[in-house]
C-alpha cells in the first residue's frame, strides 16, 4: 500500500522553536475534471464538468474552468456565489489563506463547494508532486503562495491538453493583482481580472453590480483630494499599543450623531475606559464594531459628548468644508466636568464589516451610476455604490457590502449584493430584521441536509442498543395550539409500592445530530430557533424539528427520559436518566389538558396521568416559591392574523392556565436534575445556565416607584422580593401588582450559559436554584443538544468527542449561544414592533388608556395593557415652543406646566403610525389626558385617518 | 474554527497522507557492533534506537532470577533534543518508567522467555526525535534489535498508533495530530496470529468506535510488519554476503 505511491519528503523549518513537519507529496491527486483519462479514477464529491456550460464570455470563447486567487475569493464571493458562475477550481493554497483570513467567507466557500450544481473542485495542490513549490530564499510567504497558485494554473492548462481533441479546455486564472496577472501572462497562463471576466459575460450584465469595487492602493492618491490621514500599519499599531501610545478598543458609532463615536477600550484599565471621537477626520473611516487603535488628545482638546442630533443628509460628496462647519456646532461651551477623554483613530486593527440592509438614495444627476446607499442601521455611514439599475432599486430594501474606504473619499465604497423587495412589504421587512439582527436564516445547505436521516425512517435494532422501550407508558404532550416542534412529553403512574413514577421525555435530538458534521455546525451556529410573529426560523431542518424529533402522538419516537420516583408529597426518592423509545398517546393543547383535568366524566389513563402531574406540580411550585423563586410578568402579545391577507387584525395578551405551569414545573425539575448530574460527572466542562443576582442599585427605581404608592418592596434577598411583591396589592388599583412585576423584570440581569470550569458562581437567582441548565428543548436550543450529549456520556449511552470535554471550546460556544439568544430576542421584539405598526396602520389613529412605566427628563414611557404596547410620549418637539419641565429624580416625577406625572399614573394617549421616514416607521404616542393646554392633543380632530380602514373593508 | 483541519474535506491529513497511510519508515539493523543486537528506525520524523544485551546472567541481586524463564528488562529514555522544546528529563522520570514497563510487557509476550530460564535480557531504547507515535517506534526498533540479537521470538511485534477524527480512524498519528487532543490508541500486534501484545488508550472513546480504530491500528501494524520483514530479509542477505566472502 505504501510502496505503490511515490512519496517525497520536505520539511519546513522556522521560528525560534524549531518546528519540523513532514509534508508528503503524492501522485494520486486527481485534477477533478470528469472523464480525465490521465487521472483515471472517479472523483469523490463534486467534480468539474467535462463540457462546462459556462455563460458566454467574449474574452474566452472556448470552454474553460476558472481558477481564482485568494483575494478574488475573499472579496468577490458575492459574484462567485451566483448560479451563473460554475466550474471553479479552488486551490488548497487559496482555501487555507481564506480560512486564516475570514471564517465567514471560508464557510461560504465550503457551502458552495458542497453544492453539486456549482461544480467547484478543491485541488489539493500543496500535496501534489508537480504543483508543490518551496519557499525560495528572500521570498515572503505571500509571494510564495502567489507563485504556487500560478504553478498550479500552469499545471492545469498543460494537464488538460491531454484530454481528447473535442474536449479541449482552458483554465483561466482570475486575479486582481496587476503584477501577479502580468507574471501569469508571461508564463503563458490565460489571466484576467475579476472585473474583466465578469464584464465579458455579455449574457449576465446583472453580475457587474455585484462586483466589489476595489481601488488599488496606488491610484488613490492621484485622484481627488485626500480627506483622511493614513491608517498606520498593523505592526506600528501593535508597537504603539504595547508602549501605551495608542489604545485598542471597539468603535461604536452614535445612532444620533454621525459625527460622533465612542471607543470602548479593551482591558481592565479604570481610566480612559471610554473615549470620545468627534468629527469625520478623527473618526478616520472607522465603522461601527471595528476594532481600532486610538490616540488620546491632550486634556486641553477634550470635549463633552454633544446632545445634538445630526443625521447625514448631504448629497454632495465633495463638500468637505461644509462638514467642517457642522463639526463646529458640536463644540458647544460646556462645564469642565463634562469633558471626557477624546482622541482620534490612527489605524484599524480588525474590520468587522457585514452586509448591510438599507435603501438607495438615488443620485440627482441623471444617468449617474454612482449612488449613495443609506443603511437601516443609523450607526453605519452611507455607502457609495455603482449600479445601472438605480431606478429599479428605488423604494426597495437592498443589501450592500462595503469594499473599502479610500483616503480621498467622503464615503466608503461598496457594491450591491441583493434586492430584498419593496420597503414596507411584510416579507421584505422580515428579511431585513433577520439580517439586521444577524439571525442565520438561509435555507439549509446541501451539505447540512446530507446529514439528515434517509426517509422512510424507522427505528432499527442498532438504535435500540442503549435504549429502554417505554412505548407501553401512557405518555402525552401538552403545548400551545399549533405547535409542531414538540420537545417534551410527560407521564405519571402509580407504582406497586404506592409511590409515583414521573417521567419527562425529551426529543432525542442528539441522536440525529452527530458531533462535528455540517448539520451540527450549522445548528451550533444558529444556536436557537427564532420565533417571529408569523414565521419560525428553525435551528434544525424541518424534517427533524417537525417530524422525526417532534414527539407527536401515536408514532414511535426516540427520547431522552428523566424518570423520578416520587412520594405523593412530591419528594424525589430516586432519579434516573435513560435513552428511550416512547409512543405518545395524545398531543394536547394547554386548554385541552385543562379541560380533561377539570372534567369529572373523563377518567382514561391519559387524564389520570395528567391529574397526577398537576397535583405534584402544584406542590413543586409551592416549594419553589417558598425558596424564593420569582414569578415575574411581562406583557406577552399575540397577533391574530387575517387568514387571507396575513395582516394582524387583533392583539391578545397570552392567557396562562394551570396546565402551563404544570408543564413548566416539570421542565424546571428535569433541568435541575440534569444540571446536577452533568456537573457531578463533568465538574470542569458542564454547560450550565446561571442568572446572577442584580446589583442593589438596579432595584432603586422599583423601590421608589412602590414607595410613591405607599408600598414597600424589599430587595435584600430573592425571597423577600418575591414576598413583598406578593403583598403589594392595592384594592383600588388591581393592575398595580402586574405593573410592579413588569418593573421588577426590568431590574433583572440576563441569564447566561457558561461552562462550569470557567466560573464559580452557578446560582440561578430567578428560579432560586443553586444549579440549573437547559435540557428540555433540544429541537429549538443548541445548549440543550450539548447537555444531552454530556448526559448521554455520563450514563454511558453515547460516545464523547474532544470538543465536548474542552472547556475553552465550550466557553466559546456559550459566548455564541448567549449572543444568538440575545439577538433572537431583539429580532422577536422587532417583529412584534413591525406587526404592531401594521396593526395601527390599518386601524388608524386610536386613543387608549395606559400607565406610566418610567418618567424621563423630557418624556414619559407609557404601557398600554390592551396592546402590550410600550411607547414614549415626548414633551419637546421640533418647531414647537418648549414647555416648562421640572424633573425630580428622587420621587421620580416630571412636572409639565402645572401637571405632575408619577410612575404608575393612569394616562390616555393617542397612538398613530408615523411613516414620514419610510425606512424608520414608528409608533408615535401623544398625550390626550390629562389635558395640558398646548401639549396634549385635542381629540375632536382625531378621526381624520379613520376612513382608510373602512376603505380596506370595502375592497374585500 | 481556529487551528488546523486534521482531515480536509478532500480526505487529506495535515501532512498529505490519507487516513490509513503510514509515514515513511526507514530502518537499519546491527548499528552497534558492541551490543548483542541493535537497530535504528525512523517513522516519519520520529527516530528511535534500540540496543539488546543477552540473554546473560542476572545482574545484581540473584533473587530476581526467575526459575522458569528469562527476565526481560526494558529501559526507555529520550534525548533532551528529541522534542521541539528542549527539556532536561531526569533519568527514570515517571513517563520513562511507564514506557519501560509497557515495553517490558510487550516483549515478555513476544520473546520465548522459557528457553532461557534464570537469565536476563536487556532492551534499551532511546528516542532521538519525537514526532508522535514514540511507543510504536520504540517497539518496532526493539523488535528489530531483538531479532538482530538472535533471541527467539514467537513472531515480530509490530506496533502502530491510531486516532479518531470526524468519524474517521487515522493511522500512525504525527505529533500535530496527537496534540489536537483526540482519543488515541497504541497497539502492539503479533501479526501472524493476530494476537495483541499490548493495547493502550488514553482519552475516552466510545466502544462503538473502538472497533474501527482498532481495525485501523491493526491494519497499519500489518503494514509495518511487511516493511520490517523486508528490512530483516535485506539485513540477512547483506550478512550472508559478508559471511560468504
Ligand atoms: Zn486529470
Amino acid at each position: 500500500m505504501l510502496k505503490s505511491k511515490t512519496f517525497l519528503k520536505k520539511t519546513r523549518a522556522g521560528g525560534v522553536m524549531k518546528i519540523v513537519r513532514e509534508h508528503y507529496l503524492r501522485d494520486d491527486i486527481g485534477c477533478g475534471a470528469t472523464g480525465c483519462a490521465a487521472c483515471g479514477r472517479a472523483h469523490e464529491g463534486p467534480a468539474l464538468e467535462l463540457q462546462p456550460q459556462d455563460p458566454a464570455s467574449s474574452l474566452c470563447p472556448r470552454p474553460h474552468y476558472l481558477l481564482p486567487d485568494t483575494n478574488v475569493l475573499l472579496h468577490q464571493i458575492d459574484v462567485l456565489e451566483d448560479p451563473a458562475i460554475r466550474n471553479v477550481i479552488v486551490l488548497q493554497t487559496v482555501l487555507q489563506e481564506v480560512r486564516n483570513r475570514s471564517a465567514p467567507v471560508y464557510k461560504r466557500i465550503r457551502d458552495v463547494t458542497n453544492n453539486h450544481e456549482k461544480h467547484f473542485y478543491t485541488f489539493t495542490n500543496e500535496h501534489h508532486r508537480e504543483t508543490y513549490v518551496e519557499q525560495e530564499q528572500g521570498e515572503n510567504a505571500n509571494d510564495r503562495n502567489d507563485r504556487a497558485i500560478r504553478v498550479a494554473a500552469k499545471w492545469y492548462n498543460e494537464h488538460l491538453k491531454k484530454m481528447s481533441a473535442e474536449n479541449q479546455l482552458e483554465v483561466i486564472f482570475i486575479t486582481n493583482d496587476r503584477k501577479n496577472k502580468e507574471k501569469a501572462i508571461e508564463e503563458g497562463i490565460p489571466a484576467f481580472t475579476c472585473e474583466e471576466y465578469i464584464k465579458s459575460l455579455t449574457a449576465n450584465p446583472e453580475l457587474i453590480d455585484r462586483l466589489a469595487c476595489l481601488s488599488e492602493e496606488g491610484n488613490e492618491i492621484e485622484s481627488g483630494k485626500v480627506i483622511f490621514s493614513e491608517h498606520l500599519p498593523l505592526s506600528k499599531l501593535q508597537q504603539g499599543i504595547k508602549s501605551g501610545t495608542y489604545l485598542q478598543g471597539t468603535f461604536r458609532a452614535s445612532r444620533e450623531n454621525y459625527l460622533e463615536a465612542t471607543v470602548w477600550v479593551h482591558g481592565d484599565a479604570e481610566e480612559n475606559k471610554e473615549i470620545i471621537l468627534q468629527g469625520l477626520k478623527n473618526l478616520n473611516r472607522a465603522i461601527h464594531e471595528d476594532i481600532v487603535a486610538v490616540e488620546l488628545f491632550p486634556k486641553s482638546q477634550w470635549v463633552a459628548p454633544s446632545s445634538v442630533v445630526l443625521h447625514d443628509e448631504g448629497q454632495d460628496e465633495d463638500d468637505v468644508e461644509k462638514e467642517e462647519e457642522r463639526e463646529t456646532i458640536l463644540k458647544t461651551a460646556v462645564n469642565e466636568k463634562m469633558l471626557k477623554p477624546t482622541g482620534r483613530v490612527v489605524g484599524i486593527i480588525k474590520r468587522n464589516w457585514r452586509p448591510y440592509c438599507g435603501m438607495l438614495s438615488k443620485s440627482d444627476i441623471k444617468e449617474s451610476r454612482r449612488h449613495l446607499f443609506t443603511p437601516a442601521d443609523k450607526r453605519i455611514p452611507r455607502i457609495r455604490i455603482e449600479t445601472r439599475q438605480a431606478s429599479a432599486l428605488e423604494g426597495r430594501r437592498i443589501i450592500v457590502a462595503i469594499d473599502g474606504w479610500p483616503r480621498n473619499s467622503r464615503y466608503p465604497n461598496g457594491h450591491f449584493v441583493k434586492n430584498l423587495g419593496d420597503a414596507g412589504d411584510k416579507e421584505t421587512e422580515t428579511e431585513v430584521l433577520l439580517l439586521e439582527h444577524d439571525v442565520p436564516h438561509q435555507p439549509f445547505s446541501q451539505a447540512v441536509l446530507s446529514f439528515l436521516p434517509k426517509m422512510p425512517w424507522s427505528i432499527t435494532e442498532k438504535d435500540m442498543k442503549y435504549r429502554e422501550d417505554l412505548r407501553h407508558l401512557c405518555v402525552c404532550s401538552v403545548d400551545p395550539p399549533g405547535c409542531t416542534d414538540i420537545d417534551d412529553a410527560l407521564h405519571c403512574r402509580e407504582l406497586e409500592n404506592g409511590n409515583l413514577e414521573v417521567g419527562v421525555h425529551i426529543a432525542d435530538v442528539s441522536h440525529f445530530i452527530r458531533p462535528g458534521n455540517a448539520l451540527d455546525q450549522e445548528s451550533a451556529r444558529r444556536g436557537t430557533t427564532v420565533y417571529l410573529c408569523e414565521k419560525r426560523i428553525d435551528m434544525v431542518p424541518e424534517l427533524l424539528s417537525s417530524n422525526l424529533c417532534s414527539l407527536r402522538c401515536n408514532v414511535d419516537r426516540l427520547a431522552f427520559s428523566c424518570i423520578w420516583e416520587m412520594s405523593h408529597n412530591a419528594e424525589i426518592l430516586k432519579t434516573r436518566f435513560t435513552k428511550s423509545v416512547i409512543n405518545s398517546k395524545a398531543s394536547l393543547t394547554y386548554a385541552e389538558a385543562q379541560m380533561r383535568i377539570d372534567s369529572a366524566t373523563i377518567n382514561d389513563d391519559t387524564t389520570t396521568s395528567l391529574r397526577g402531574l398537576n397535583k405534584l406540580a402544584k406542590i413543586l411550585k409551592k416549594q419553589r416559591i417558598e425558596k424564593g423563586a420569582l414569578t415575574l410578568s411581562s406583557p406577552e402579545v399575540r397577533f391574530h392574523m387575517d387568514s387571507e391577507t396575513h395582516d394582524p387584525i387583533d392583539l391578545q395578551t397570552k392567557e396562562l392556565r394551570e396546565t402551563n405551569s404544570m408543564v413548566e414545573e416539570f421542565m424546571l425539575l428535569a433541568n435541575i436534575s440534569v444540571a446536577k448530574k452533568i456537573h457531578e460527572e463533568f465538574s470542569e466542562h458542564a454547560l450550565l445556565r446561571k442568572h446572577p443576582a442584580p446589583p442593589p442599585s438596579n432595584y432603586e427605581i422599583l423601590v421608589k416607584a412602590a414607595k410613591s404608592k405607599n408600598l414597600e418592596i424589599r430587595t435584600d434577598t430573592a425571597k423577600s422580593l418575591a414576598d413583598s411583591l406578593d403583598q403589594a396589592e392595592s384594592p383600588t388599583f388591581p393592575y398595580l401588582n402586574t405593573l410592579l412585576r413588569i418593573l421588577a423584570t426590568r431590574c433583572m440581569m440576563q441569564a447566561v450559559y457558561f461552562c462550569s470550569g470557567m466560573d464559580n458562581d452557578f446560582h440561578h437567582y430567578g428560579l432560586a436554584s443553586p444549579i440549573y441548565t437547559h435540557f428540555t428543548s433540544p429541537i429549538r436550543r443548541y445548549a440543550d443538544v450539548i447537555v444531552h450529549r454530556l448526559l448521554a456520556v455520563a450514563i454511558g449511552a453515547d460516545s464523547t468527542y474532544p470538543e465536548l470535554t474542552d472547556k475553552h471550546k465550550l466557553a466559546d460556544l456559550c459566548k455564541n449561544l448567549n449572543f444568538r439568544h440575545k439577538m433572537a430576542q431583539y429580532a422577536q421584539r422587532a417583529s412584534v414592533a413591525f406587526h404592531t405598526q401594521l396593526f395601527f396602520k390599518s386601524k388608524g389613529i386610536v386613543s387608549e388608556e395606559g400607565y406610566i412605566l418610567f418618567v424621563r427628563k423630557n418624556a414619559i414611557v407609557v404601557l398600554i395593557p390592551k396592546y402590550g404596547l410600550e411607547g414614549t410620549v415626548f414633551f419637546e418637539e421640533k418647531d414647537k415652543p418648549k414647555p416648562w419641565l421640572v424633573y425630580d429624580d428622587e420621587i421620580p416625577s416630571l412636572k409639565i406646566e402645572d401637571t405632575v406625572f408619577h410612575i404608575f399614573d393612569k394616562v390616555k394617549v393617542r397612538i398613530m403610525l408615523d411613516s414620514s421616514n419610510l425606512q424608520h416607521q414608528k409608533i408615535r404616542m401623544s398625550l390626550v389626558e390629562p389635558q395640558i393646554p398646548g401639549i396634549s392633543t385635542d381629540i375632536s380632530n382625531m378621526d381624520i385617518n379613520e376612513p382608510e380602514r373602512k376603505k380596506k373593508k370595502l375592497q374585500k | 474554527m481556529a487551528g488546523l483541519d486534521l482531515l480536509s474535506d478532500q480526505g487529506y491529513r495535515v501532512d498529505g497522507r490519507r487516513a490509513g497511510e503510514l509515514r515513511k519508515i526507514q530502518a537499519r539493523m546491527g548499528v552497534f557492533a558492541q551490543a548483542d543486537g541493535s537497530a535504528y528506525i525512523e517513522q516519519g520524523n520520529t527516530k528511535a534506537l534500540a540496543v539488546v544485551y543477552g540473554p546473560h546472567e542476572i545482574r545484581g541481586s540473584r533473587a530476581r532470577a526467575l526459575p522458569d524463564r528469562a527476565l526481560v528488562n526494558c529501559q526507555y529514555s529520550s534525548a533532551t533534543f528529541s522534542t521541539g522544546e528542549r527539556k532536561r528529563r531526569p533519568h527514570g522520570d515517571r513517563k520513562s518508567c511507564e514506557m519501560g514497563l509497557q515495553l517490558r510487557q510487550t516483549f515478555e509476550a513476544a520473546i520465548l522467555t522459557q528457553l532461557h530460564p534464570r537469565s536476563q535480557i536487556d532492551i534499551y531504547v532511546q528516542v532521538l526525535q519525537a514526532d508522535g507515535g514514540t511507543y510504536a517506534a520504540c517497539v518496532n526498533a526493539a523488535t528489530l534489535a531483538v531479532l538482530d540479537a538472535g533471541i527467539p521470538m514467537r513472531d515480530f511485534v509490530c506496533a502502530c498508533s491510531a486516532g479518531f477524527v470526524d468519524g474517521t480512524a487515522l493511522a500512525d498519528l504525527s505529533h500535530v495530530e496527537e496534540a489536537a487532543g483526540g482519543p488515541q490508541l497504541a497497539l502492539a500486534l503479533l501479526p501472524a496470529s493476530g494476537q495483541i501484545a499490548l493495547l493502550e488508550m488514553d482519552a475516552r472513546l466510545h466502544e462503538d468506535h473502538l472497533e474501527r480504530v482498532l481495525e485501523a491500528a491493526a491494519r497499519a501494524a500489518r503494514d509495518v510488519h511487511t516493511l520490517l520483514d523486508h528490512v530483516v530479509r535485506q539485513h540477512v542477505c547483506e550478512a550472508s554476503l559478508l559471511l560468504g566472502d
